[in-house]
């Protein structure tokens, strides 16, 4: 482990210009990654995915990304073009979604979607390109990597789409996974079988991982640390195991209204919204 | 209240038969809130489809306050239950503001007084009267669960089914609906039956819970027991650890059934 951070954020902004005024998605960010587990949680709304998309270059027109110091693996984020971005997309850094009924190509099957991307970043023949998918898709667990090769995304279930966007997503080697909401869509028990694969081949491949979720309970036992968002901005940063003894009004908010079992309670706190939280 | 006897619901024929739902019992006590948990798939929501009389197909008996339901029911029978969906962004009209959605059902019921149980209903679910000629996309998803539940509530119902009402919304807009649909069970009287794959919020608001896998009723436990632990079925277990966070046991179980 080196001691250069893998990636540096240092007041990331995200603002889409409006008629009524600005909108700004995200306030002054800033953050280090190491090689760790990283969450990032929030509501809707609090910038988390738009974070994410900034990192990878991928905030639309009219959204405008500035930043004092936005570096990934060494290299300026900040002054990159989109051809730029697409170069160090797969290979430096990659995004998996959360739906993989609507991230895989539908009319491709899910192992020429992998072998393509092998292709297109390593300039492979078909055959290596072939036999690299096949390499991954082992490398996901699945059973027989042959006959799902030739599967179409809608024949796969929920859980094996989103191992196939997994091994699609690092088949390129990246530095850095980031996982928007990667088992939101699918059932708890599978969640958890996803996110043991993908935890296996960040650590064994010594990636960063920045995972963002609405989900409290999962984030703080999955991750190393965790980055609380409200309002675009990162309102607390704790390790993960500490969550429970957080600080910030909001956190501890988030915390209470969640119902639990073992504590039945009559009435739920709720959350109140103080609007100085997006301002500090 | 409610009272299911080997209620089946199956698709196709031959051996290309698939059963939704197979041979479900139970009964709600009047008053009472039930718990169906389960994975997608698991027949929960079909179950639920059943008793609101929505698959005209399902085998089996389905009694509601002590009367068994004929294949097609009657004005006041549909009444009696009312159904509130997942999604509140998909299960509203559009192109209807919200007091256009609460005076159809009061037309079709004729029940008259359209005005006044309107402004009532609102006020109940927590909405002001400058939410009355919105349309749905000038609210926030947990103002337009608060119309969808209105929209139920409106015509009396003696039954509420609620199909995953929170898990489209926020944890912290997920309190104010829960803590909402407390509130108004003990107000009316409603006999509640929820379906949700979250397993602390089914232990929040019901005190019986029935867990359902590929089609069948598996085990018919109780939020207390949920709670310490104490459940006999496998899955439920496995359900149960599921719901505590991320844990490499739980991945490892799953991973030798797959």
């Amino acid at each position: 482990m080196s001691d250069t951070p893998l990636l540096t954020l240092r007041n990331l902004r995200v603002v889409y210009p409006g008629d009524e005024g600005d909108l700004v998605a995200v306030r002054n960010v800033s953050f280090d990654l190491g090689r760790e587990r990283l969450g990032i949680v929030g509501e809707s709304g609090s910038g988390k995915s738009t974070t994410g998309r900034a990192i990878m270059g991928l905030v639309a027109a009219p959204g405008i990304v500035t930043a004092d110091e936005m570096r990934l693996a060494g290299k300026d984020l900040t002054s990159l073009d989109e051809r730029g971005f697409r170069r160090l997309r797969g290979k430096k850094v990659a995004m998996i979604l959360q739906d993989p009924k609507y991230s895989l190509d539908p009319v491709m099957s899910v192992g020429q979607q992998i072998a393509e991307t092998h292709r297109c970043h390593f300039r492979s023949s078909m055959n290596a390109a072939r036999a690299a998918a096949l390499d991954m898709l082992a490398a996901v667990h699945i059973r027989d990597p042959e006959r799902v090769y030739a599967l179409y995304p809608h024949q796969v279930s929920g859980g094996m789409g989103q191992r196939v966007m997994i091994a699609m997503m690092l088949i390129a080697g990246p530095d850095l996974l980031i996982a928007d909401e990667p088992t939101s869509a699918l059932d708890v028990t599978v969640q958890h079988q996803v996110l043991a694969i993908m935890d296996d081949l960040v650590r064994s491949r010594g990636m960063g991982l920045i995972l963002i979720s609405h989900n409290l309970h999962l984030v703080s036992s999955f991750c190393d640390r965790v980055l609380v968002m409200y309002g675009g901005r990162v309102v607390e940063t704790c390790a993960a195991g500490e969550l429970s003894k957080a600080r910030h009004p909001y956190t501890r908010g988030l915390l209470a209204s969640l119902p639990e079992l073992g504590r039945r309670r009559a009435e739920l706190p709720q959350l109140r919204r103080d609007p100085a939280w997006a301002e500090g | 209240m409610i009272v299911l006897e080997h209620v089946t619901v199956s698709y196709g024929t031959g051996i290309g038969r698939i059963f939704a739902a197979s041979d479900v019992s139970f009964r709600v006590e009047e008053g009472a809130a039930f718990g169906l948990v389960g994975e997608s798939g698991s027949g929960k929501s079909t179950v639920l489809r059943a008793i609101a009389g929505l698959i005209p197909h399902a085998e089996g008996r389905v009694m509601l306050a002590g009367r068994e339901m004929p294949m097609r029911r009657s004005t006041s029978e549909r009444k009696m239950v009312q159904m509130v969906f997942q999604d509140p962004y998909g299960s509203l009209h559009p192109n209807q503001t919200v007091d256009q959605t609460l005076s159809m059902p009061i037309a079709i019921h004729k029940l008259g007084d359209s005005d006044r149980r309107i402004s009532s209903v609102l006020r109940e679910v927590g909405l002001g009267r400058e939410h009355r000629y919105r349309y749905p996309h000038q609210l926030s998803g947990g103002q337009r669960q608060r119309v969808a539940i209105a929209r139920a509530l409106v015509l009396e119902p003696r039954i509420l089914l609620l199909d995953e009402p929170t898990s489209a919304l926020d944890v912290s807009v997920q309190a104010e609906i829960l803590n909402l649909l407390a509130r108004l069970r003990q107000i009316h009287g409603l006999t509640l039956l929820m379906v949700s794959h979250d397993l602390a919020v089914i232990a929040h608001l019901c005190e019986r819970i029935g867990v359902m896998s590929n089609g069948s009723l598996i085990e018919l436990t109780s939020a207390e027991a949920l709670s310490s632990g104490r459940v006999t079925h496998s899955y439920t277990r496995q359900l149960l650890r599921s719901n505590r966070g991320f844990d490499r046991s739980g991945a490892e179980i799953v991973d030798a059934a797959s």
